[in-house]
C-alpha cells in the first residue's frame, strides 16, 4: 500500500461566520484521479487554495509527498512538484506560448538569478517546452502571444505549463469550465492520456467527464465531505442524490 | 521639560491632528470609494488658505470670508473633478499619481502668479483672538482651541453622516465595493462627484482655519499632504475612523517628537551635542518609523474598510 | 507525434533593427561635442540630460519591468551625490574609491528600504517609498556638518589616479556618455536574462508565477537594489557636474519628475527613459528661459502626459514606422 501523494487531515476554514471548509479529510493516491464534486459554493476552490497555500487553513494538516506543507508558501509547494491550474486560466499574456512553458520549465531547472545569458535562447528549456506543447497539441501556436489564444487553447497552454515541470501532483480547478463539446472532448482525451502517470485532484462540474476520468470521487457540500469512494458507490449514495436534487443530473 | 510645555505641545499636537484629519478624511474617502490617489489634495488645502486670505481681506470679516472661500474651493474642486480626475478613475494608480502631481506643480506656481511668492497674513478674528488660561498658569491661543473644536465637531458630524444617513451608507458601500454599488443601480458618477467635492471642501476648510496661525505660502500643502497619506496608510484606507485615530496619533507623535526628541535622547543617555544633532533628524523621521511599524504588523492599516 | 521543429525565439527580428532607435540616439549624442565645439552651455545641458537618463533607466527597471511605482527614487541620486561630496570633505577624491562607495551606498539603502517596502503592495508601496525618500531628505537637511539645507559645495571633481581628468568638459561629457551606453546595454541584457524574465512574468501575472515556483519578492528586491545602485551612480555624476549636492536633489518633486521622464519616454522600453529624460531636461531649460513661472506650463504638461501618454514617445515613434 503506497503512501498517498496528498493527505488532508481535519482541514477547517471559516471566513467570518461562514464555514468554508468543515473538517475535510481526504487523500490522493499516487496513480489515481480523485475528483471533487459538489454544488456551487461548496468550497471546492477554497479547498484547492488551501492545498496550494494561497489560503491558510484555521486548523488541520496538509501532507504532500510525505512532508507537512501546511505552513509552506505557495512557491515552495510548487517547487516540490505541486502543480495547479486555475478556474480562470492564468497564463502570461504578453509572452509567447513557447516562452510561457519555458518559464514554467525554468523554475525547476537551475537558478533564475542569472543576469547575463539570454533566456529565450536556452535550448534545453525550449526543447522541454516544445515537448510539453506537443503533449497538449499546441505546437502550431508556439510563437503566438498567449493573450491571442482562444479560451480552450489557453487551458491547453496551462496544462503544458504544468506538465513541463514534471509535477508530482496535478490540481485541476474546473479545467472543462466554459468549453464547448469539442474542446471538452479534447481536454478529456488529454487527461486520459495523463491518467496513471500523474496523480490528479480534479474539481469539476461536468459529470460526464468526471465519471469517465475519476478513480474516486469525493462530494463536498457546504465545506463538508458527505461521500467518498469509487464512482458507482457515490452515484448510488442517497445523501449525494439529495444534495444534487435540483442541481445537475448525475449520469 | 516642564508640564506647561508638555501641555501646550500636546494641544498643538491635537491641533495638527485635527487639521490632518480634515485633509485625510477627504483623501481616504476618495481613495476608498473611487480607488483614486489624489496627490492634489494638499493644494486644495493651500487653496482654501489663499482664498480665505483674499476674501477675509476683501470683506473685512473672517466668517464671510470663510464662507466665500469654502464656496469657491468647492467649485474649484468640482471643476478639477470634471476636467481631470473623472478621466482617471479607470486608470492605473501610476497615471493618477502623475496627473495629480502635475496639478500640484501647476497650482503651487499658480498661486505665486496670483498672490505673489511672499507669505500672506490672515488676522485672527477679533472674537477668537488672544489666549485663554485652560488650566492654572497655562495659556493657550483661543484660535487654536477653535480649530481643535471645529475639527472634533466635524469629525462627529462626519461620523453621524457616514454611519446613519443614506448617503453615508452609499459611501461606506462604495468604499467596500464600488462596482457592486454601481451594479445595484446607484448613480456612481454623482456619488463620486459628491465625495470628491465634499473632500475638497474639507481640505479647503482646514486651510482656511489654519491660515491665521500657519504661514500662507506656496507649497504649504505639500508636507501636510505627505503626512495625510501617512495618516490614511496607518488608519486604513477608506475608513473615517481610521483617519481620525491615525491623524491624532500622527499629529501628537510628530509634534511631541519635534519638541522633545532632544530631551528624550538625553534621557536615554546620549550626550547633549549628539542629542542635538540626531534629535531633529529622528523627530522628522518618527512618523515614518511609526508607519513602517504599523504596516509591518497590519499591512492594510488599523481599520481598513475593505475587510 | 512527429518531432516538431523548434521555432526561433520570439526576439526574432534582426538585432540591429530592434536597436535602431537607441543606436541613433547614441550616435546623435556622441556627435554633440563635434557640432558644438567649446560650447560649455550645450555640453553641460546634454550631459545633465544623459545623467538623468541613467537615473531614469534605473527607475525603468523597477517601474517598467517590475511594475513598482517608487516615489522615492530621487533619494538614491542624493545618496550617490552625498557619498561623493562627503568623501571629498574628508579629503577622499580618488574616483576608483568614491564611485564604488557611492554605488554601494545606494545599493545598501535600496536593500534595507526595499526589504521593507516590497512587503507592501499598490498604494502602500508608493507611500512607503515616498516616506523613505522623505527620511533621506530630512537626514540630509539635518547634516549641519555637510551643509544642511544649503547643500555641500565641492571644490573640484572626482580625480582618477590623482589627476582631474573630469574637469575637462569634453572628457566629462564622454565619460557620462560611455556610462549611459554601458548602463543601457547592461540593463537590456539583464531584462532578457532568466532573472529579467521572472521579473517581467511577475509583472504580468504574479499569481501564476508563484504557482510556478517563483517568489517574486526576491527578484523584485534584487531589481530594486540594482536600480538603487545605478541611480546612485547617476547621483555621483550629477554631484560631479554641478560640484554641488543638496537635500533638494532628493525631494519628492524630483522623484515625481523622474517618473514623468520614464512614463513620457515610454515605460518598460529602456530607450524611452533616455528620450524622456532628454525631453524633460530640454523642456525645463527652454521654458525657464522664457517665463519665470514656467512650472505652470510644466504642470499642465505633466497632467497631459498622464492622461495621454500611453506607451510614451517610443510607442509613438514605433507606430509611425509601421
Amino acid at each position: 500500500m503506497s503512501t498517498p501523494i496528498l493527505e488532508l487531515k481535519g482541514l477547517r476554514k471559516r471566513f467570518g461566520a461562514l464555514v468554508v471548509t468543515d473538517d475535510v479529510t481526504l487523500d490522493v493516491l499516487s496513480r489515481e484521479i480523485h475528483a471533487v464534486i459538489g454544488p456551487n459554493g461548496a468550497g471546492k476552490t477554497t479547498l484547492i487554495n488551501e492545498i496550494t497555500g494561497e489560503v491558510a487553513p484555521d486548523a488541520g494538516t496538509i501532507l504532500f509527498a510525505g512532508r507537512d506543507v501546511t505552513r509552506l508558501p505557495v512557491h515552495a509547494r510548487a517547487l516540490m512538484g505541486l502543480a495547479r491550474s486555475f478556474q480562470i486560466t492564468q497564463v502570461l499574456p504578453d509572452f509567447s506560448v513557447l516562452e510561457n512553458v519555458a518559464i514554467a520549465a525554468q523554475a525547476h531547472r537551475g537558478s533564475s538569478f542569472r543576469f547575463l545569458a539570454n533566456a529565450a535562447g536556452e535550448a534545453d528549456l525550449n526543447e522541454r517546452a516544445m515537448a510539453a506543447l506537443d503533449q497538449v497539441g499546441l505546437t502550431a501556436r508556439a510563437r503566438i502571444a498567449a493573450r491571442v489564444l482562444s479560451h480552450g487553447e489557453k487551458r491547453q497552454l496551462e496544462i503544458a505549463m504544468l506538465l513541463v515541470a514534471e509535477p508530482k501532483l496535478l490540481l485541476l480547478d474546473e479545467p472543462m469550465a466554459g468549453m464547448g463539446r469539442e474542446e471538452t472532448e479534447r481536454m478529456v482525451d488529454v487527461l486520459m492520456q495523463l491518467k496513471g502517470r500523474y496523480p490528479m485532484m480534479l474539481v469539476e462540474h461536468d459529470m460526464h467527464a468526471v465519471f469517465r476520468l475519476a478513480d474516486r470521487i469525493s462530494v463536498l457540500v457546504y465545506g463538508r465531505v458527505i461521500a467518498s469512494g469509487p464512482p458507482n458507490a457515490v452515484r448510488a449514495d442517497p445523501s449525494v442524490r439529495e444534495a444534487y436534487l435540483g442541481e445537475e443530473e448525475l449520469v | 521639560m516642564s508640564t506647561t510645555l508638555l501641555a501646550v505641545q500636546t494641544l498643538n499636537g491635537l491641533q495638527l491632528g485635527v487639521l490632518l484629519f480634515l485633509i485625510a478624511a477627504g483623501l481616504t474617502l476618495v481613495f476608498g470609494v473611487m480607488d483614486f490617489i489624489n496627490l492634489a489634495h494638499g493644494v486644495q488645502y493651500m487653496l482654501g488658505a489663499y482664498l480665505a486670505a483674499m476674501f477675509v481681506a476683501m470683506t473685512g470679516n473672517f466668517f464671510f470670508g470663510l464662507l466665500l472661500a469654502l464656496a469657491v474651493a468647492l467649485a474649484f474642486g468640482l471643476v478639477l473633478e470634471v476636467l481631470v480626475m473623472r478621466h482617471l478613475y479607470d486608470r492605473d494608480h501610476l497615471e493618477q499619481v502623475l496627473a495629480t502631481f502635475g496639478i500640484i506643480l501647476f497650482l503651487n506656481e499658480g498661486v505665486k502668479i496670483v498672490w505673489g511668492a511672499a507669505p500672506l497674513h490672515v488676522p485672527t478674528p477679533e472674537l477668537l483672538s488672544g489666549s485663554v488660561a485652560i488650566v492654572e498658569g497655562i495659556l493657550y491661543p483661543v484660535w487654536r482651541l477653535a480649530i481643535i473644536t471645529a475639527g472634533l465637531v466635524i469629525a462627529l458630524v462626519l461620523y453621524i453622516v457616514v454611519a446613519h444617513t443614506r448617503v453615508g451608507m452609499l459611501i461606506r458601500a462604495g468604499a467596500t465595493n464600488a462596482p457592486m454599488v454601481s451594479a445595484l443601480g446607484v448613480d456612481i458618477r454623482r456619488l463620486f462627484m459628491i465625495v470628491f467635492g465634499f473632500g475638497a471642501m474639507l481640505a479647503g476648510f482646514a486651510g482656511a482655519m489654519a491660515a491665521p496661525v500657519l504661514s500662507v505660502e506656496p507649497g504649504m500643502g505639500d508636507n501636510l499632504l505627505i503626512l495625510a497619506f501617512v495618516v490614511i496608510v496607518i488608519g486604513g484606507i477608506g475608513s473615517i475612523r481610521g483617519a481620525f485615530v491615525g491623524a491624532l496619533v500622527v499629529g501628537l507623535v510628530d509634534t511631541l517628537g519635534r519638541s522633545f526628541s532632544v530631551d528624550l535622547l538625553r534621557m536615554a543617555g546620549l550626550g547633549p551635542g549628539d542629542a542635538r544633532t540626531i534629535g531633529p533628524a529622528i523627530a522628522s523621521m518618527s512618523i515614518y518609523i511609526l508607519m513602517a511599524a504599523v504596516l509591518y504588523f497590519r499591512p492594510t492599516g488599523l481599520f481598513p474598510a475593505k475587510g | 507525434m512527429a518531432d516538431a521543429a523548434l521555432p526561433k525565439p520570439l526576439a526574432a527580428p534582426a538585432i540591429w533593427r530592434r536597436l535602431w532607435l537607441p543606436l541613433a540616439i547614441f550616435a546623435a549624442l556622441a556627435l554633440v561635442p563635434l557640432f558644438f565645439p567649446g560650447d560649455r552651455y550645450v555640453l553641460t545641458l546634454v550631459a545633465r540630460a544623459m545623467i538623468l537618463g541613467i537615473a531614469a533607466l534605473a527607475l525603468d527597471l523597477v517601474l517598467g519591468y517590475g511594475a513598482l511605482v517608487s516615489f522615492g527614487h530621487a533619494a538614491f541620486i542624493g545618496i550617490g551625490g552625498y557619498a561623493i561630496g562627503i568623501a571629498m570633505e574628508h579629503g577622499l577624491v580618488e574616483g576608483f574609491v568614491t564611485i564604488p562607495l557611492a554605488i554601494a551606498a545606494g545599493a545598501l539603502f535600496a536593500l534595507v528600504t526595499g526589504a521593507i517596502s516590497l512587503k507592501t503592495r499598490g498604494v502602500y508601496f508608493i507611500m512607503i517609498t515616498l516616506a523613505f525618500g522623505q527620511m533621506a531628505f530630512f537626514t540630509a537637511q539635518s547634516l549641519a556638518r555637510y551643509g544642511g539645507d544649503d547643500g555641500l559645495r565641492m571644490y573640484g571633481r572626482t580625480e582618477f589616479f590623482g589627476y582631474r581628468w573630469l574637469q575637462n568638459e569634453v572628457v566629462f561629457f564622454y565619460v557620462v556618455f560611455a556610462l549611459l551606453v554601458a548602463t543601457f546595454f547592461l540593463l537590456r541584457t539583464i531584462v532578457n536574462s532568466r532573472f529579467g524574465r521572472v521579473l517581467r512574468g511577475a509583472k504580468e501575472n504574479e499569481r501564476r508565477m508563484r504557482a510556478l515556483g517563483f517568489d517574486p519578492f526576491r527578484y523584485r528586491l534584487a531589481a530594486y537594489v540594482l536600480s538603487g545602485a545605478v541611480c546612485a551612480l547617476a547621483g555621483a555624476l550629477l554631484a560631479n557636474q554641478t560640484q554641488f549636492v543638496a537635500p533638494a536633489y532628493m525631494s519628492w518633486q524630483r522623484s515625481g519628475e523622474l517618473i514623468v521622464m520614464v512614463v513620457l519616454g515610454g515605460m518598460g522600453t529602456l530607450t524611452g527613459p533616455i528620450l524622456g529624460a532628454a525631453v524633460i531636461v530640454l523642456v525645463e531649460e527652454a521654458l525657464s528661459r522664457v517665463w519665470q513661472h514656467w512650472k505652470v506650463i510644466f504642470g499642465i504638461l505633466v497632467v497631459l502626459v498622464a492622461l495621454f501618454a500611453k506607451g510614451g514617445i517610443v510607442h509613438l515613434i514605433e507606430r509611425r514606422r509601421g
